[in-house]
């Protein structure tokens, strides 16, 4: 058992209260009338499956029963946070890659500094 | 019979003037599980608050809170998980979700406040339900309370993270209530109906080691 962050409840609140609901931030297109079989069974059927950060949604199933989204690794399982429907990730697979490529850069200086 | 304040929106009475037997529901738990009375050694003694009146209420919290100040003279908990009464003690507000609240008045007012908070609210969006035949109200008091709760919730019933004046909707056994805190000693679970039963017996079980009492 773990505890997730509600942003609307404004607490954690144990995991057997919330239901995942797969991935976020899917659009549906805005004219299905002019879209190719192949952009429309995108949207219904495909999801990504990355190894790594990923965004999903979730319920707060047993609470207060509003979707909100999660920035999950899914190699590690951790939760990198929560947010309300609406708002944008502040973390995402590219600020990670960022973010390892500057730590890896500061510890190259750092090598090079010591040699 | 229908009553309404809006020729959108039919209200009707659900209390009528029919001599049809009312019972609480938990009236077949008390038969088949039995209520055994409260004694000295009691921890825990639990008390029904059949047949008051349950309203739901969705909408904005500005407009909410306007209608219920100017009809209850209560203002709408904004805070997430908080519990509000009035001076009586006997009508209660509490937070469900950002744009969901829980009213519950004593038995019999829920109509007349119903419409009268439909007028307040007037062309708002907004929606009022009464949801008093789908719940019941079970006080719980003793020294054991907390302790019963923590074998039976998910969510943490220390009295310490748990003040006066919080409630949540959690995971109670394999189903789900609303459990809040209304005093120092007074503990309520607020139970859908159809689950009562399971909740009531689910209390017995758990509660016999604190010798448990029911107060019917
Ligand atoms: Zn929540």
């Amino acid at each position: 058992m773990f505890h997730i962050y509600c942003p609307y409840c404004g607490e954690y609140r144990e995991e057997e209260e919330f239901h995942p609901k797969g991935e976020a931030h899917i659009v549906r297109p805005e004219d299905p009338e002019t879209c190719s079989d192949e952009e429309w069974g995108d949207y219904l059927f495909f999801r990504h499956n990355p190894r790594g950060i990923h965004h999903e949604m979730w319920v707060h199933a047993v609470g207060c029963r509003k979707f909100f989204n999660i920035t999950r690794n899914t190699a590690t399982y951790e939760i990198l946070e929560t947010y309300k429907m609406g708002e944008a990730p502040s973390i995402t697979a590219e600020s990670r890659d960022d973010r390892a490529a500057a730590e890896a850069e500061t510890a190259e200086k750092q090598e090079g500094v010591r040699a | 019979m229908s009553n309404s304040v809006d020729d959108k929106v039919k209200t009707f009475d659900t209390r009528t003037e029919a001599k049809v037997p009312v019972e609480s529901p938990l009236a077949y738990s008390y038969r088949r599980s039995g209520a055994p009375a409260p004694g000295e050694g009691s921890g825990v003694v639990v008390r029904e608050r059949p047949f008051l009146g349950h309203l739901v209420l969705r909408g904005g919290a500005i407009i909410l809170d306007e209608a219920l100040r100017e009809v209850l003279d209560i203002s709408l908990p904004g805070e997430p998980q908080a519990l509000v009464f009035d001076a009586s003690g006997e009508r209660s507000v509490q937070w469900i979700s950002p744009d969901e609240w829980l009213l519950i008045v004593p038995g019999g007012e829920e109509f007349e406040l119903e419409n009268r908070l439909r007028e307040a609210l007037g062309d708002a969006h907004f929606a009022i339900t009464n949801i008093g035949g789908g719940q019941t109200l079970l006080e719980l008091e003793g020294e054991a309370v907390s302790e019963l709760l923590m074998k039976s919730v998910i969510y943490d019933a220390d009295p310490h993270h748990f003040p006066v004046g919080k409630g949540v909707t959690t995971v109670f056994a394999k189903t789900s209530v609303i459990l809040r805190r209304s005093s120092e000693t007074r503990w309520e679970l607020v139970a859908r109906r159809s689950f009562a039963d399971y909740i009531y017996r689910w209390l017995l079980d758990a509660g016999e080691e604190y010798a448990i009492g029911i107060v019917r």
